[in-house]
C-alpha cells in the first residue's frame, strides 16, 4: 500500500454482552484504495464497517480516519458517508429531497441555492437524472440502489462505507452495478470500503480484500495474492474453490516439497523456501479445480470418478483421490479428450498438476 | 351457474344477524334522533314536527354555546396535554429504552388501568385533589401550604387532569405503532448524512409518525368531547360539558326535541373531526409510498 492510510483501526475489537464480534484488529485503508471486507455472515465485516460508520462504538481500540481519531465521534461527525444494504432511502421525499438531504445541514459549506445544481448533477452521475420528482416506492431495486449512491456521494466523503450494496439485486442487475461501482471509483477517486460475502463481487472490484472469520482477519492482499498465495486452507476455500486434501510433508528436494499423498503417490511443489514443516508431519494440499488436468505425465493425484455435473460451457467431475476420505472437484474444458466412458461413476482417473499450483498449508485440528 | 338455493339460504342465514342488529339498533335509533330533533315539545308530550326551533335555540342560547365551545376547549386541551405526555413517553420506550423487558413493562403499565373501571379511575382523582387529598397532604408536609387548598378539585383543570389520565394510552398506543414501525436503518441513515438528533427527529422521524399522532389525537378528542363523568366528579359549577347537558334534556329538563337536536350536532361535530383526520391520515400515508 503505496497511499498514505485515511482509515486506520488500532487494536479495535467489539462486543455484544458476551459476544465477542471483533477481535482485536488493526489494520489501514490507503486514500482512494477499493477495499473489501469479505466473509461469511457473522464473520464480524459488517460490524467493522458499522465502527467505522460510528453506528457501534468500539470496545476497545481506536479509530482514526483522515488524520482524527473519531474513535467516539457520532455518525454525523466523521467524514464518511454509508450507502446502507436495505439502502434506507427516506420514504416520506421524493428522489431528490432524498439526495438533498446531506446538503441541508446547519454549517454545510454548500449554498441552498446551488444545491439543485449538485443534486441534479449527482444524479446524472448515477443515471438518474429524470427521476428526482418520483418516491422511492416507486423505484426498481436498482435505482434505489443508485440513488443511495448518489445521496451518500453528494456529500463527498472522504470514504464511502458500502453495506453488501448488490446483494438484494438480481444477478444480472448485480453485473451491471459492479462495473458502475468501479466507474464511480474510477472517476471520483474517493476510498470505497465495501462489505461483501460474494467472493466473486470482491475479486471483481477491489484493490485489497481483507478476508475475515470468526470476528478476525485471516489474511489482507490483492485479489491477485489471496488466490495465488492464500495464507490459510481458509482463504483457499473461501477465495475461490479449492481442493483440500489430508497428505503427508516426506521433504525437501532441490527447488520442490515433497508429498505423500493419502495412496502412497508422491507429489511436487515448487516454492523458493522451506515453509517449515518437518518431514512426517501432517499437512493439507490445495489444489483448484481449474488447475488438475486430465493427462498422464508426472505429478499426478490418482482417483476414481464419483460423478459429473454438465455446466454448459464446462464439466464439473467429482472425484475421490485414492486413500482420501473427502472428494475432490476438476473443472474439465467441454471439448476435454476423456471419452464418455472415462466419465462414469467408477472409472479411475488421473489429473496431472503443475508443481508451482500446488499450495500448502499446517494441518490444523478443526 | 347458480348457487343452489340451500347455499344462498345459509348466507342470507348467516349474516341477517348481524345486518338486523345493526339496522334495529344503530341505524333506526340514529335516524329516529335526527327526525325528533326536529320535534315540538309541548308540556308534557313531544309531538311530531318538522321545524328548526330547536336548532336555533342551541345557536342562540348562550347557555348551550358556552358549554359547546368549553367541551371543544376542554377535548382540544386533553389532547394537547396527552400528546405532550404520550409522545415523549412513546419515542422514549421505542428508541431510548434498550431492555425489551422493562420496554414491555412499561407498555403494559400504560394499557392496564384500560382494564380498571373508568368510574373508579376518575374518581381516585377526586380523592387526590380534594381537601384531604393526597396533594393536599404532601403539600403540607412538605410545608409549602400550612392549610389545606381547595383549589385542585372542581374545576376545569382538574377535569383536563383527569380526562388526560384516563385517555393517554390511547395516544400512547398508536404512536408507539408507527414509531415501533420506522425502520431503525433511516434514523442511522440521516445521522450518515450528517444530521443530528434533533434534526433527525424534526426531518424523519417527526413526518413518518404523524399517522399516529393523528390517530391518537383524533381518539382522545373524541373520547373527551363526549365525557359526562369527569364534569361530575370533578369539574364543579363551571364544568358542565355536552353529555351533561345532553343527559340533562333527556333527563330533568324532559325536552328530547333539544336533546336530539344537539345530539344530533354532536354527530355533524365528531364525524367532520373523523373526516377531517381520515382525509389527514390518507395523506401522509400517500406521503410514505
Amino acid at each position: 500500500m503505496s497511499a498514505r492510510p485515511i482509515v486506520t483501526l488500532d487494536g479495535v475489537t467489539k462486543s455484544f454482552g458476551s459476544f465477542k464480534a471483533l477481535h482485536e484488529t488493526s489494520f489501514s485503508i490507503g486514500e482512494g484504495e477499493f477495499v473489501t471486507l469479505l466473509g461469511p455472515s457473522g464473520c464480524g465485516k459488517t460490524t467493522t464497517l458499522r465502527l467505522i460508520g460510528g453506528f457501534e462504538l468500539p470496545s476497545s481500540g481506536k479509530i482514526g480516519i483522515a488524520g482524527q481519531d473519531v474513535t467516539t465521534n457520532p455518525p454525523y461527525r466523521r467524514p464518511v458517508n454509508t450507502v446502507f444494504q436495505d439502502y434506507a432511502l427516506f420514504p416520506h421525499m421524493t428522489v431528490a429531497e432524498n439526495v438533498a438531504y446531506g446538503l441541508t445541514v446547519r454549517g454545510a459549506t454548500v449554498a441552498r441555492s446551488d444545491i439543485p445544481r449538485q443534486v441534479a448533477e449527482v444524479l446524472e452521475m448515477v443515471g438518474l437524472s429524470q427521476m428526482g420528482g418520483k418516491r422511492p416506492g416507486a423505484l426498481s431495486g436498482g435505482q434505489k440502489q443508485r440513488v443511495a449512491m448518489a445521496r451518500a456521494l453528494i456529500r463527498k466523503p472522504r470514504v464511502l462505507l458500502l453495506d453488501e450494496p448488490l446483494s438484494a439485486l438480481d444477478v444480472k442487475l448485480r453485473e451491471v452495478m459492479q462495473v458502475e461501482l468501479k466507474r464511480l471509483h474510477r472517476e471520483l477517486g474517493i476510498t470505497f470500503l465495501m462489505v461483501t460475502h460474494d467472493q466473486t463481487e470482491a475479486l471483481a472490484l477491489s484493490n485489497r480484500i481483507v478476508v475475515m472469520e470468526a470476528g478476525r482477519i485471516r489474511q489482507i492482499g490483492t485479489p491477485n495474492d489471496l488466490y495465488d498465495r492464500p495464507a490459510t486452507p481458509y482463504v483457499a476455500d473461501f477465495i475461490g474453490a479449492t481442493n483440500l486434501i489430508e497428505a503427508r510433508y516426506a521433504g525437501r528436494e532441490a527447488e520442490f516439497d515433497l508429498i505423500t499423498l493419502p495412496g502412497g503417490a508422491q507429489l511436487r511443489r515448487k516454492t523458493a523456501g522451506n515453509g517449515g514443516f518437518h518431514p512426517g508431519s501432517a499437512v493439507l494440499i490445495g489444489i483448484r479445480p481449474e488447475h488438475l488436468r486430465p493427462a498422464a505425465g508426472d505429478n499426478l493425484v490418482q482417483g476414481r470418478v464419483v460423478d459429473t455435473l454438465f455446466h454448459g460451457d464446462s464439466i464439473r467431475l467429482e472425484f475421490l483421490p485414492d486413500g482420501a476420505t473427502q472428494p475432490a472437484f476438476a473443472q474439465l474444458a467441454r471439448g476435454s479428450s476423456l471419452s464418455a466412458d472415462a466419465l462414469l461413476p467408477g472409472q479411475p482417473i488421473r489429473f496431472a498438476v503443475a508443481p508451482e499450483d500446488v499450495m500448502l498449508f499446517a494441518k490444523v485440528a478443526a | 351457474m347458480r348457487r343452489p338455493a340451500s347455499s344462498m339460504l345459509l348466507t342470507a342465514g348467516l349474516f341477517a344477524l348481524p345486518l338486523g342488529w345493526a339496522l334495529l339498533l344503530l341505524i333506526v335509533p340514529y335516524l329516529l334522533m335526527i327526525a325528533v330533533g326536529f320535534w315540538t315539545r309541548q308540556f308534557p308530550l313531544f309531538v311530531p314536527d318538522f321545524q328548526f326551533g330547536n336548532y336555533l335555540q342551541l345557536f342562540s342560547d348562550p347557555q348551550y354555546t358556552t358549554v359547546i365551545l368549553r367541551t371543544l376547549k376542554i377535548a382540544a386541551m386533553v389532547t394537547g396535554c396527552a400528546l405532550i405526555l404520550g409522545y415523549p413517553l412513546a419515542y422514549f420506550l421505542v428508541f431510548t429504552l434498550r431492555s425489551d423487558r422493562l420496554r414491555n413493562l412499561i407498555y403494559m403499565a400504560v394499557i392496564v388501568p384500560l382494564w380498571v373501571s373508568y368510574l373508579l379511575r376518575a374518581y381516585t382523582w377526586k380523592i387526590i385533589l380534594g381537601t384531604d387529598g393526597a396533594l393536599n397532604s404532601a403539600l403540607i408536609w412538605l410545608g409549602l401550604i400550612d392549610t389545606p387548598l381547595d383549589a385542585f378539585l372542581y374545576n376545569q383543570t382538574a377535569m383536563v387532569i383527569t380526562l388526560t389520565y384516563i385517555f393517554v394510552p390511547f395516544m400512547v398506543m398508536p404512536i408507539y405503532a408507527v414509531l415501533e414501525n420506522i425502520p431503525k436503518g433511516l434514523i442511522e441513515a440521516s445521522e450518515d448524512l450528517g444530521i443530528g438528533p434533533l434534526g433527525t427527529f424534526r426531518h424523519v422521524i417527526a413526518p413518518l409518525s404523524l399517522g399516529g399522532v393523528v390517530a391518537g389525537a383524533m381518539m382522545t378528542f373524541c373520547l373527551s368531547f363526549g365525557d359526562f363523568v369527569a364534569p361530575v366528579l370533578v369539574g364543579g359549577p363551571d364544568g358542565t360539558m355536552v353529555a351533561n347537558l345532553l343527559q340533562t334534556q333527556f333527563g330533568a329538563a324532559l325536552n328530547w326535541p333539544l336533546g336530539s337536536a344537539l345530539a344530533t350536532l354532536v354527530l355533524i361535530m365528531v364525524l367532520a373531526i373523523l373526516g377531517l383526520t381520515g382525509w389527514a391520515e390518507r395523506a401522509s400515508a400517500r406521503n410514505l409510498r
